[in-house]
């Protein structure tokens, strides 16, 4: 799947869900899939600044491509990582880097997120992105 | 007067949030307002508003008098003894800032001690932190037991010549237990120690009267007992008012000004310089007496049913669990496991429920307890049986969503 197929598979899954308590539903189950995030990655440094509850993002570039692993102590900000492990995860720097994250507002993801937690997907977004830089 | 025409007199109550009731149990953060008290702050703002104190034309001396009466108001409501003795500020954190200052110009120095408890919020913490730097002054902190009382015997033990001030809750925000505050301050005072109450919480469910619990200070805010934001209100006895210097200097807290010096007014104008909160401080009268309203039609069926269905689930720790029947006001502080508090917060705000996630601006008590956060569900007098159950109902379902 391709990081265009990737996206849209999400927007279609949310947009089988009306209600935003499914869609949080579908956050925990993704959050739950997440692969188990190893110990001593749990670091300081890993720690994404800005976000309410921890999380931490882990990256690895294997053959021009980054990998990502990741975890956070809130079930539905793990859920949130989650899903943007499962889009990016593989994909090349460059990819990453050139990409303009819209498919996140068609999925209302910012909408419904409380003013804090919203800050702290826009971190994520950033830290994304930033690695992606810095490993072109 | 039964529960639905009391919800009647609150508008916000009738608020839908993603199509579903709302369910406001952020009570312990602010109360919503009453539509008396919007009409009140709608008239002053409307009908009656000139600056208060200073002009001799007819706006201005009605609005002095509704201001003034506010005062009077507040004076009946909490059993004060003088009219002096109540001091408008912003709110609670205001009225703490200001005696940390001012009894601390006067009465605290260095190698003095200030007792706290560690069951403080944030607001009756850092004013006398600050208070400590500046006079190189020590801060002694009371333990509070695992279920959230107060170690009274720790308070005896940190009592000393040199203590100047206790300041303590009347009921924590956390953990909804009522302090011995009267026990406390006859404790104190038998060693000629002051006592500060912070009763943001402790106006709401307790019927305060200043003069039998004898405290030195009270302090609350305006915005818990439905009152405008930005009204508060410190209670202090005349005796220390009249020693305490100016907090802030400015106009209306001064007898005579010269470039030689100036003399100051006496408390509380002395208290209260520039100009006031002229359209909320009256909205304190409509707000008492809604207070009183609620107070009288208000019973324990809610309270009852919360702490019960609570402490009967096994997956929830419940912070702040009453030894005795009349301990306890509805204020549930508690952490599910396996549950992250942000998310249960979450998803019942989904369910249209407005509760409180996090350390509720009580870190140390946080650190206490060993927890990093906190789920608060706090009911207020309006709140029904019906919503309770709903709640209860809610949290189940969101656990089973989590874990």
């Amino acid at each position: 799947m391709d990081l265009q197929e990737a996206k849209e598979k999400i927007v279609e899954d949310f947009s089988m869900f009306d209600e935003w308590l499914d869609k949080y539903e579908y956050l925990i189950g993704l959050g739950k899939e997440l692969e188990e995030y190893p110990e001593e990655a749990r670091t300081e440094d890993r720690l994404i600044k800005g976000c309410q509850s921890r999380v931490w993002l882990d990256s690895e570039k294997r053959d021009g491509r980054l990998y990502f692993k990741a975890d956070s102590d809130a079930i539905i900000t793990k859920g949130i990582i989650s899903l943007l492990v499962s889009v990016y995860s593989g994909r090349t720097p460059d990819e990453i880097a050139g990409d303009d994250f819209s498919f996140l507002d068609e999925i209302g993801l910012k909408e419904n997120l409380s003013p804090t937690r919203a800050g702290g997907l826009t971190s994520m977004i950033e830290t994304l992105k930033r690695t992606a830089e810095e490993a072109k | 007067m039964d529960k639905d025409e009391i919800r009647k007199m609150f508008p916000a109550l009738s608020e839908k949030v993603y199509g579903k009731d709302l369910v406001y149990l952020d009570n312990a953060a602010t109360s919503q307002r009453a539509l008396s008290v919007v009409d009140k702050w709608v008239q002053m703002s409307t009908q009656t508003n000139a600056n208060i104190h200073r002009a001799v034309h007819a706006l201005s001396v009605k609005a002095t008098e509704e201001y003034e009466a506010a005062r009077d108001a507040v004076k009946e409501f909490i059993g004060a003894a003088d009219r002096s003795e109540i001091v408008f500020t912003s709110g609670t954190t205001a009225s703490i800032n200001l005696v940390a200052f001012s009894f601390g110009e006067r009465f605290v120095g260095e190698g003095d001690e200030i007792i706290v408890t560690e069951e403080e919020h944030h607001s009756n913490i850092v004013p006398w932190q600050m208070l400590c730097s500046r006079k190189k002054a020590e801060l002694r902190v009371v333990k509070v037991a695992d279920d959230g009382y107060l170690d009274l015997e720790h308070l005896k033990s940190l009592l000393s010549p040199k203590t100047r001030i206790v300041a303590v809750a009347h009921i924590s925000n956390v953990l909804g237990i009522i302090n011995p505050v009267k026990e406390i301050v006859d404790i104190c005072h038998a060693k000629g120690v002051p006592v500060l109450v912070d009763g943001a919480q402790g106006i709401v469910h307790c019927g305060v009267n200043v003069q039998d619990l004898d405290c030195d200070f009270y302090a609350f805010s305006g915005h818990k007992i439905y009152a405008a934001t930005g009204t508060g209100v410190l209670y202090g006895k005349k005796k220390w008012l009249d020693e305490m210097p100016p907090y802030m200097g400015g106009g209306e807290m001064i007898e005579t000004v010269t470039f030689e010096g100036t003399t100051y007014a006496r408390s509380p104008q002395k208290f209260e310089a520039g100009t006031q909160n002229i359209a909320g401080a009256p909205t304190l009268i409509p707000a008492i007496e809604t207070a009183r309203i609620l107070k009288e039609n208000e019973d324990d069926s809610v309270l009852k049913y919360v702490l019960d269905a609570l402490m009967k689930d096994e997956r929830i720790t419940l912070y702040g669990v009453p030894r005795g029947t009349n301990d306890k006001v509805p204020v549930f502080s508690f952490s599910v496991k396996g549950a992250h508090h942000e998310d249960l917060a979450l998803i019942l705000d989904k369910m249209g429920i407005a509760v409180r996630s996090g350390q509720m601006c009580a870190e140390p008590l946080m650190d206490r307890l060993g927890v990093t956060g906190l789920l608060r569900a706090s009911f207020a007098p309006y709140n029904t049986l019906e919503e309770a159950q709903y709640f209860i109902k809610s949290l189940d379902r969101a656990i089973n969503m989590l874990i």
